[in-house]
């Protein structure tokens, strides 16, 4: 399933690099500026592709449950800035979405994520604890909405005094 | 999907959940579903199909999984079976709010409810004061726990089924452990 990804996601204990991109018209936003709480980065390969629109609807509808664990969350895909606004709008997502469009796909391509083949990333999960280590990856295959079981068992067992901070 | 890897239902099935068919059923199946969901509505007659062909051999289970922002009268459908549940009609108003899926603002809830019979005084303070909004979440975070990732999903005797979900595949599904035992 992962034979046409160029690399393997970036392993459980290493620091997540940092990653700065436009979360709307005017605005960056940076996996240092959300530090102190745990990050739950969603790599989708597209906006409105319709098991893309499960798994962010899905995540929309846990928001709360995030919220418990104080994590952060955070779709990312090479969509654009006005694309990922109208998708969100549509789909009343709780949480922003970072375009990875310019240079297209770096931020993919630094998780280990990208499939350049498509332009598009994998369908990954990466569970960050509040220092920014990562924790727990997940790639699925491109179809597969991988729900959020694995979100949950992850943050469950991140060390309690480092996602409460 | 390899099934020793398939997720597993979390908790499993007792008596709180709402089931139709004996606890003695030796398989029972699972569907988490949202009463709007257009799938789930494609779902609802596959079931009835199935409970008819296994007969008191299956015991089925329903729990709550509304995905509300894309469905707006999906939580409230959902607490109108609970509510309806109260009064020991939970089968009845899932019954109407799946043949009905296109019409579950409020009124029509409330239609439904007198036309199964439910006191309405109770059923309408249970619906405006969101006393099953609780249980309705903890259906959800079972789901999310148990690797629901989108509606309906089914659970098979307690272990995620990944496969299409018409008829002849549920049905073989649901009778390989023990098909002899299952259909007569």
């Amino acid at each position: 399933m992962r034979n046409d990804s160029a690399d393997q996601p970036i392993p459980a204990g290493t620091t997540a690099p940092d990653v700065r991109l436009p979360v709307g018209p005017d605005r960056m936003t940076s996996l240092v500026d959300l530090r102190g709480r745990p990050v739950v980065l969603v790599f989708y390969p597209a906006d409105w592709s319709p098991v893309c629109g499960d798994q962010l609807a899905l995540y929309n509808e846990l928001f709360d449950e995030f919220q418990r664990f104080n994590a952060h969350i955070v779709g990312v895909s090479v969509d654009g800035i006005w694309c990922h606004q109208a998708f969100a709008d549509a789909r009343r997502l709780r949480f922003p979405l970072l375009a990875d469009f310019e240079p297209k796909g770096q931020v993919a391509q630094r998780y280990g994520v990208y499939r350049e083949a498509d332009g598009t990333s994998e369908r990954a999960l990466f569970v960050l604890d509040a220092g920014g280590t990562v924790r727990w990856s997940d790639v699925s295959p491109i179809g597969v909405n991988p729900g959020a079981d694995g979100i949950l068992r992850a943050l469950e067992s991140l060390p309690a005094e480092r996602s409460r901070p | 999907m390899n099934d020793d890897t398939s997720p597993h239902l979390e908790p499993p099935v007792s008596a709180r959940d709402h089931a139709a068919g004996p606890d003695s059923a030796p398989v029972t199946l699972v569907e988490y579903g949202d009463y709007e969901c257009p799938y789930c509505g494609r779902a609802y007659p596959i079931v009835k199909a199935i409970q008819k062909r296994i007969g008191s051999r299956l015991r089925f289970v329903f729990r709550n999984f509304p995905i509300t922002t894309s469905h707006p009268h999906a939580q409230h459908a959902a607490e109108a079976a609970e509510a309806a549940a109260r009064q020991g009609r939970f089968w009845e108003m899932h019954d109407a709010l799946f043949e009905h899926q296109r019409a579950l603002d409020d009124r029509h809830l409330l239609e439904y409810a007198a036309s199964i019979g439910l006191d309405a005084g109770p059923f309408e303070h249970d619906l405006t004061h969101h006393a099953f909004a609780p249980r309705v979440r903890e259906d959800v975070m079972s789901g999310a726990r148990s690797g629901v990732n989108g509606t309906p999903t089914f659970f098979i005797n307690g272990r995620r089924h990944d496969e299409a979900w018409d008829v002849d595949t549920l049905l073989r599904a649901l009778t390989s452990g023990s098909p002899r035992e299952v259909l007569r």
